[in-house]
């Protein structure tokens, strides 16, 4: 079991309610994609997952240990094995690209060699490594306030394949991404869940790379799971119901993929 | 979220920004009367005959060679006094902020086991630092004038105290303000609160920070010469020579030599403000 929530409920402290009665559970090295319009709760869902917010009603387990229940020290070592790519990339804008890349490690690293780091870095082949598996390799010691805003998620994207995350946590983490690209992103973000066994969440706001790349679904809406199925079951009318407030699923590309089309064009993975 | 209609048209802050408006000059207006705020009493003419002759006396500067090794002396005694005392204080500084600020606090992320401790910890350090800034440099500087005899080491100690004071507590601050999502998303991947601060707050705080210090070790320049007048040696101590022997020229070349240091301190933050961009 990689995770698991049991009627899981987050209140704000505005008093806004985010989650109620989520119930949501995955085996190791699944790969799940959350659907829904903004403010269903995705984000929080994923924060939740991350040990990040405790959420006031439930119960959570992760990598099979409650994070809330742990003292300080395993909580720290539990967390350096879930990792998370943000929407917004956390990223000081005066680092270079080759430190926020190694910065994902940071968690298992003594601080005496996260500082010799900042100095000269400490895995620059490492480093080299993720940043390639985005496109992003020739910007290695540039800084980061030189980047694009997509150039800028990619390296967020990079910093948690070199984190080698149990968990894999993804917040829109294609959002600044042209389709191209972000077909792209997905399919690495993919390639490290089968290559390292972690589990994937990822929450995105195009449905057709929901559908076209993630084996199962978990719409959400207003907070809640309205369904959690495979794939292959997710039919129009249920993503018709999911987005009924913003008139129909959003897409990548210009038209929402008919659920027809063949679904496995997965030309890096055999 | 909220519908349309529900969202008032008229600025819902508007009142209290007016409200604290009249406030501020409510409470304004009584301090100015307290502090016996008058700048007119300055142009009465009998004033400015007076301070006309106090700054005349102040013409020529003093530039004989045996004052100038005197006052290069005292410099550099001041220099000294201030730099040594802004060190320390830095160093007390440094571990008391990354302590209080609450950018680097683990136990909020969540919240987390250990927040009730944790916020204890730091009211209890914010305190300290409260302690180290409330007393005056110039209180400290007597009692260890006293301690350790007439010199710069009680004033290299008064600064570093009240100083290591207020630079925690800026510093805490400045960190505070800066983004802090970089250094949260670290340690809620499990990062060290050492290794955040460094990955995460300093590469935009750097610069800040420095400008901040470098403002301190100027201002430190300026309370060196004010423990001088207490017995703390340095420019302070040469000028409180000079005033009680009504040397005017003395004074002024003293007061060339801040004009001096305070560009220095100035150069030294635009350079280092220039590398830390």
């Amino acid at each position: 079991m990689s995770f698991a929530l049991e009627t899981v409920g987050v209140v704000h402290p505005n008093g806004q309610r985010a989650l109620q009665g989520v119930t949501l559970a995955a085996r190791d090295g699944e790969r799940i994609a959350v659907i829904g319009p903004s403010g269903a709760g995705k984000t929080t869902l994923l924060r939740v997952l991350g040990a990040a917010l405790r959420p006031g009603e439930g119960s959570v387990q992760a990598l099979g240990t409650a994070p809330w229940r742990l003292p300080p020290a395993p909580l720290r070592r539990l967390r350096a094995r879930i990792g998370t790519v943000h929407q917004a990339p956390p990223i000081a804008p005066r680092l270079r690209v080759v430190s926020a890349v190694l910065a994902g490690r940071l968690g298992h690293w003594s601080t005496a060699r996260a500082l010799r780091s900042l100095l000269h870095p400490a895995d620059i082949e490492g480093a080299h490594e993720a940043l390639a598996r985005v496109a992003m390799e020739d910007r290695l010691f540039e800084r980061c306030d030189r980047l694009s805003g997509g150039q800028l998620q990619r390296v967020g994207i990079a910093r948690t394949l070199y984190q080698r995350p149990a968990l894999l946590l993804a917040d829109e983490p294609v959002s600044a991404l042209d389709p191209t690209l972000a077909d792209a992103a997905v399919r690495t973000l993919i390639a490290q869940s089968e290559a390292t066994g972690a589990t994937l969440v990822a929450s995105l706001h195009a449905v057709d790379l929901a559908l076209r790349w993630f084996p199962r679904i978990v719409g959400m809406r207003d907070g809640g799971v309205l369904f959690d199925r495979p794939t292959a079951e997710v039919t129009q009318a249920m993503l018709v119901a999911l987005y009924a407030s913003e008139g129909g699923p959003p897409s990548a590309d210009t038209a929402v993929q008919p659920l027809a089309e063949p679904t496995f064009r997965r030309p890096d993975c055999p | 979220m909220s519908p349309a209609a529900a969202t008032p048209r008229r600025d819902p802050q508007a009142r209290a920004r007016i409200g604290w408006t009249v406030v501020a000059l409510v409470i304004a207006w009584p301090m100015l009367v307290l502090a016996e705020f008058k700048p007119w009493a300055l142009f009465a003419p009998g004033n400015l005959a007076v301070i006309g002759g106090f700054l005349a006396g102040f013409l020529p500067p003093e530039g004989s060679p045996a004052f100038l090794a005197l006052l290069a002396r005292a410099t550099l005694e001041t220099l000294a006094m201030a730099t040594a005392g802004t060190a320390l204080a830095f160093a007390i500084a440094v571990p008391l902020a990354c302590l209080v600020t609450r950018a680097l606090s683990v136990s909020r992320i969540g919240p987390g086991p250990g927040g009730a401790r944790a916020m204890v910890g730091r009211q209890a350090v914010r305190s300290l630092l409260m302690v180290l800034r409330a007393i005056p440099e110039i209180v400290w500087a007597l009692i260890f004038v006293r301690a350790l005899g007439l010199g710069p080491a009680a004033g290299v100690l008064a600064l570093a105290i009240t100083y290591g004071g207020m630079l925690g507590k800026v510093y805490a601050e400045i960190l505070e303000s800066t983004d802090t999502r970089p250094a949260r998303a670290l340690l809620e991947a499990g990062s060290g609160r050492i290794a955040a601060l460094c990955y995460g707050l300093l590469p935009n705080a750097a610069q800040e920070l420095a400008s901040y210090t470098v403002y301190r070790w100027e201002c430190a320049v300026r309370a060196s010469v004010v423990m001088g007048f207490v017995g703390a040696g340095g420019l302070g101590q040469l000028m409180d020579q000079s005033m009680k022997m009504l040397n005017g020229g003395e004074a002024s070349s003293i007061l060339l030599v801040f004009l001096a240091l305070v560009l220095l301190a100035d150069a030294l933050s635009n350079a280092l403000r220039k590398l830390l961009a």
